[in-house]
């Protein structure tokens, strides 16, 4: 069981739009059906309506599987670090505070985390994952590289991402700009910058 | 380092179980020699689970845990609260596995099942072959048995009689609820299509098998001896050997591993009890309070065990860790956006929401 040779998940906030049928369809997944493991974050509600859809990024080194205490978290061959195993989770959190990605989501009332599995039923049988197959706008986009850069002429795909010091490399990528081609997307560097978009509303408060 | 300390208390239990065998059968007194291989299947088992164990208890989050959930838990001003929750805890967690049937009914009642059948003939088999417990027919009554307990008499029963009957039968009724719950959980292996999706053959299936090839090879031979007049009973007894020897040997490596993991899960229970109701950390960016302090300073420290670098030059922020899940997952997509500013268009919105410390006091009015 591999998942899809040679197709990728790719991701562009830029392109989200918050209609949430992403996180109505991973609650369809096989793996954790009935509960949905994407977030769908608003970074500020008050300054813009930007949103971002958050899956798993399936690091190569996942910060999540290390720091678990009870070994429950495990990559497949395939890249795919799966949600974890339910006979040796012990619900402990570590994975959930250290995920620099912020992607486990713990179930208290099952004594487990939960996350992402990049809808393993799906993909290790050559299907696309349940959010890829219903965004509308392709923020979430599964396919290959070749078709990835065909449909997105200005944008190329990036998997490193840095925390400080920290680098980590991911399975799935973040679409950047073509024109500047970063090879890393700085997260940590955000914190010392505001949500971008069109600074309209605060024109109309004041020039009137 | 780390292998020669596991060896070490890989013997240290061997030894130490070996002692109270002898110890507890009497000299080997009440030792049945025809149980030999179990006994020996027993102690390779004692050394694997005891060698995975130490290996286990060395990595730097499990050892983390340990120490910190017994510092917690024999806190003299905890202590007599954290007893009562620990009685509680194993009645509600372990004997009724109230969340695993919160995870699913069929997943719940086959793991009930299953563990149930699986503790009941382990309480039975262990003792008697080592010799822990044996029958003595009561003198001047030979109608009645007498159980001994590590050498010591204890309760007497006429051998005809219902108390007689279930305690003989222990097994048999054990076995119904093995066999009971590897059909349960064939059944949902078979029509899940999520476990269909994540399980492995020898991870999930061949444990099931195993439970099942020991259940029914022991009730053929209690079949054979009540209703066949002993027909194929050695054969039958050597298959029912090889069975149970080779889960016994199995047992470090697979599964059934988590049967000793598991009681992990109290350790952290008091761990998070105790760090809801100590100091919080504010997240560095929002404000809003996301973790116990304690949580974040110990993962922070294991992250440095373990070779990861999350430490910030930012000024108030200091490590990674101190951001709470919900800012990391805004500030990836503020990262993605600044760098399209210039070619899909947008500013960074000047304001100081998101300037580190200032984040949550911001309002419209401001």
């Amino acid at each position: 069981m591999f998942a899809s040779e040679n197709r990728e998940f790719f991701i562009d906030p830029g392109r989200c739009i918050g209609c949430q049928a992403c996180v109505h369809a991973c609650s369809e997944c096989d793996t954790h059906r009935g509960h949905s493991m994407i977030h769908l974050e608003y970074i500020d509600r008050e300054l813009t309506p930007q949103t971002v859809p958050v899956v798993c990024m399936h690091c190569d080194s996942p910060t999540c599987a290390e720091v678990c205490p009870a070994d429950a978290i495990k990559r497949t061959a395939d890249g795919v670090v799966q949600t974890a195993r339910k006979p040796r989770c012990i619900a402990c959190n570590n994975c959930v505070l250290a995920c620099p990605f912020g992607v486990p989501k713990m179930k208290t009332e099952f004594e487990l985390m939960m996350k992402c599995d990049m809808c393993y039923d799906r993909t290790s049988a050559g299907k696309k994952p349940m959010c890829a197959t219903v965004c509308p706008s392709g923020a979430l986009y599964f396919g290959t590289h070749e078709e990835v850069e065909s449909l997105r002429k200005t944008a190329t795909p990036v998997n490193q991402f840095h925390f400080g010091r920290q680098v980590i490399n991911t399975k799935v990528h973040m679409m950047a700009p073509k024109a500047r081609t970063p090879a890393y997307i700085d997260v940590a560097a955000a914190l010392e910058e505001h949500p971008t978009g069109q600074d309209m509303f605060l024109n109309i408060l004041t020039d009137f | 380092m780390e292998r020669t300390r596991a060896v070490l208390w890989g013997v240290a239990v061997t030894s130490a179980l070996a002692l109270l065998i002898v110890v507890g059968s009497r000299n080997l007194a009440h030792f049945d020699a025809a149980l030999v291989g179990y006994t020996f299947a027993t102690l390779f088992a004692a050394f694997g689970i005891a060698y995975r164990y130490a290996v286990w208890l060395q990595r730097p989050p499990t050892w983390r845990y340990w120490v910190r959930g017994w510092q917690l838990f024999l806190q003299p001003r905890h202590l007599g609260l954290n007893l009562l929750q620990l009685a509680r805890r194993v009645g509600v967690m372990f004997a009724l596995n109230a969340f695993i049937w919160r995870r699913g009914k069929l997943r719940g009642a086959a793991h009930w099942l299953l563990m149930w059948g699986c503790v009941i003939a382990a309480a039975i088999t262990f003792p008697l072959v080592f010799g822990w417990v044996h029958f003595e027919t009561v003198p001047g009554d030979l109608q009645s048995y007498r159980a001994y307990v590590f050498g010591f008499p204890t309760l007497a029963f006429p051998i005809h009689s219902w108390i007689g009957f279930i305690v003989f039968h222990g097994l048999v009724w054990a076995s119904f609820l093995v066999i009971a719950g590897v059909m349960l959980a064939m059944k949902r292996r078979m029509t899940d299509h999520g476990a269909a999706a994540l399980q492995q053959f020898g991870e999930d299936y061949l444990p099931l098998i195993a439970l099942f090839a020991i259940s029914v090879t022991g009730l053929m031979l209690t079949a054979s001896y009540t209703w066949m007049r002993g027909y194929g009973y050695d054969f039958i007894a050597i298959l029912h050997a090889i069975t149970v020897i080779l889960t016994l040997l199995w047992l470090p490596f697979g599964k059934f591993f988590h049967i000793f993991q598991r009681p992990a899960q109290l350790g952290v229970s008091f761990y998070k009890e105790i760090g809801a109701r100590s100091e919080q950390a504010a997240c560095r960016r929002c404000g809003e309070e996301f973790a116990s302090r304690m949580h974040v300073e110990d993962l922070i420290e294991v992250e440095e065990q373990l070779g990861y670098r999350y430490e910030l030059a930012n000024e108030g922020v200091e490590h990674y860790q101190w951001i709470c899940p919900r800012c990391r997952r805004a500030l990836l997509a503020i990262a993605q956006a600044n760098l399209w500013t210039g070619v899909r268009g947008g500013e960074q919105l000047q304001h100081e929401m998101a300037i580190v410390g200032s984040w949550q006091n911001h309002t419209l009015s401001e």
